[in-house]
């Protein structure tokens, strides 16, 4: 991960997207910027275009109109493995874990683009395979550590708690060895204590300098974590500000924190 | 003992010509080993990337046809007057040219159709393997089409003032088809334990969640599809050096089938799915000949297979391992979820 640079720097930059399903507009006209070890979460009812905001950044979408751009370079053209290899690495909404095969297998899948091998050293066993193999294993054990499901190790994905396969989702995420994290909605499902945990897991993450744009229903988590908020309607951006800010904004508590969130905020 | 498991088998197996002497037998060992050899490419595109190739048989029928005519010798006319003559080469040549130009139409085939999935991809590698098979038929020059190309040589092996072996009795293909299987064994049980090969489970579990993590989707697929077809292409040119003769029948759509049922009885996925699923069906129209004739003998090869598929529906080595205990997973359903409410 790497180490913590200049806040003001822009990381990430959405300039002027748009995205048309034939005749329905999900995102009209959307920008901001998210700057280097910030954690911004994006915002909004369901439907609002959080998840396709995501698809496009990831590369899983091509944006109708606009451009995003990760550290300078252009997203627009770039496949999502390609994105991936910049550092820009997302986390999905539901399925989120290879199922089928163990929790170690699962990182080990993760660190894919770590690896040293070339494809003659597999056939011919040479001693790059091995030496390779066995970083990529100490590798695996400590980002399992790090997310705190290392007990869980010999485990298959599919069979772990829910929570536990969303921590899992994101301990894939950092095998990559990603300069910014997106995440869809992390702790959807999550029990209480299981929110204070992927909490303090953020917060880690946040020391290693990684920069994180967050989608999340969890108000709560959402106004602790943040360092800014953008929020999201109807493919519009209403607002954007510091949590405070967003806790008091008339349109924002109109269009999704509800009248209770005013009450709170006055609290 | 699990780790010796395979050693004594292979044993046991190479032990088969010293004491089986009768020929069709021994013929039907042969032949079933150059289809496993077949499956076994099959399921790596099958079990381990996910992605069914009905037209599979191409690549082993490629590999027949190339290996035998570099080895035959051809003089063909080709659009314009442009006339391609080409003198006999040795046959081991000829083996691995058949790899080399299957693998490199694994390759083309990879990348035109790994653009779609599913029934699409079924489909377009049907379609492949039909018009490659009417290529062979229809080529009269070049593959003496319906007519078939006869006195293939058998397998050689040697170098010019060193001699030369040829494998043309029965227990020497056998060898030789069980060295072919031991080596394309190791290339697949090293390519799926390694980085390529969780790649390629990545991409069958879940294709997002996969290139997310930097996984170059097309850049895996080709790569099975090609070692793939070059494995196909070595079984097809064993094929055709030991049959001695080989017609555009070698592009049936029924070895196909046979190929996918091997692999899926024996449990796709898993590295001894293909032989295991293999033995089984190359000796079943062998057992039933005894006692049925071939109307029944066929009822009987189905019905076997749809016993199989529904008591087994992962297969029998999957099946296996779990009875046995080999890579049991502790079962993790209960405790779990309280723990994880103890945590801190």
């Amino acid at each position: 991960m790497d180490v913590r640079s200049t806040q003001t720097q822009p990381a990430l930059s959405i300039e002027h997207i748009a995205v048309h399903f034939g005749g329905l507009v999900a995102i009209s006209d959307m920008s901001f910027v998210v700057n280097e070890g910030e954690v911004v979460s994006l915002i909004g009812p369901n439907g609002a275009g959080k998840t396709t905001a995501f698809n496009v950044i990831t590369g899983f979408l091509r944006p109708s109109k606009g451009d995003v751009r990760y550290r300078g370079t252009s997203l627009s053209n770039l496949k999502p493995h390609e994105v991936t290899s910049l550092g820009l690495v997302r986390t999905f909404q539901r399925t989120s874990v290879f199922q089928s095969v163990s929790v170690f297998e699962n990182v080990m899948i993760g660190l894919h683009r770590r690896g040293r091998s070339r494809l003659w050293d597999t056939l011919l066993a040479l001693p790059r395979e091995r030496e390779s193999e066995n970083e990529l294993k100490t590798r695996a054990a400590e980002i399992l550590a790090l997310v705190g499901i290392e007990r869980r190790t010999a485990e298959l994905a599919g069979s772990l708690s829910y929570g536990d396969q969303r921590l899992l989702g994101v301990a894939l995420a950092l095998a990559t060895d990603p300069s910014m994290l997106l995440l869809d909605e992390p702790v959807s499902g999550m029990n209480a204590t299981e929110t204070a945990r992927f909490m303090q897991l953020l917060a880690r993450l946040r020391g290693f300098g990684v920069t994180i744009l967050l989608v999340e229903h969890d108000m709560p988590m959402v106004m602790g974590v943040s360092d800014r908020i953008v929020v999201l309607n109807y493919g519009k951006i209403i607002a954007e500000g510091p949590p405070a800010a967003i806790q008091g904004n008339p349109e924002v508590i109109q269009a999704y924190l509800g009248q209770g969130a005013k009450k709170r905020a006055r609290d | 003992m699990k780790r010796f498991l395979p050693w004594i088998a292979l044993l046991a197996i190479a032990s088969v010509p010293m004491w089986l002497k009768d020929p069709y037998l021994l013929n039907t060992f042969i032949t079933t080993g150059i289809f496993i050899v077949a499956a076994m490419s099959l399921n790596l595109l099958l079990g381990y990337t996910g992605q069914l190739s009905l037209g599979h048989v191409a690549f082993f029928g490629i590999g027949a046809y190339t290996s035998a005519l570099v080895s035959l010798g051809f003089d063909v006319e080709l659009i314009g007057g442009f006339r391609v003559v080409h003198e006999p080469w040795p046959v081991w040549l000829g083996f691995v040219i058949a790899i080399l130009v299957s693998g490199l139409c694994g390759y083309i085939v990879g990348k035109l159709s790994f653009r779609v999935r599913g029934a699409y991809f079924v489909i377009v590698t049907i379609s492949f393997a039909e018009v490659v098979r009417l290529v062979a038929l229809n080529w009269v020059e070049l593959t003496q089409g319906p007519l078939a190309l006869t006195s293939i040589p058998p397998m050689t092996l040697g170098l010019p003032g060193l001699g030369y072996f040829d494998f043309y009795g029965k227990p020497s293909n056998f060898y030789l088809v069980l060295g072919v299987i031991v080596l394309a064994y190791v290339i697949i049980s090293r390519l799926v334990n390694s980085r390529v090969g969780r790649a390629m489970v990545a991409l069958k579990e879940n294709e997002s969640l996969a290139v997310s993590v930097g996984i170059d989707v097309t850049r895996y697929l080709v790569l099975a599809a090609v070692i793939s077809a070059g494995i196909a292409g070595a079984a097809g040119s064993l094929y055709a050096h030991y049959l001695k003769i080989i017609d555009p029948d070698v592009f049936l759509f029924l070895y196909t089938v046979t190929m996918v049922i091997m692999v899926i009885t024996g449990g796709k996925g898993t590295l001894a799915g293909p032989i295991v699923g293999g033995l089984i069906f190359g000796f079943i129209p062998v057992v039933a000949r005894s006692f049925a004739s071939p109307e029944i003998q066929w009822i009987l090869y189905g019905l076997f297979m749809i016993l199989i598929i529904f008591v087994l529906p992962q297969g029998i080595v999957p099946a296996c391992e779990k009875w046995f205990g080999v890579n049991a997973q502790p079962d993790a359903s209960g405790p779990i979820k309280a723990k994880t409410q103890d945590a801190p």
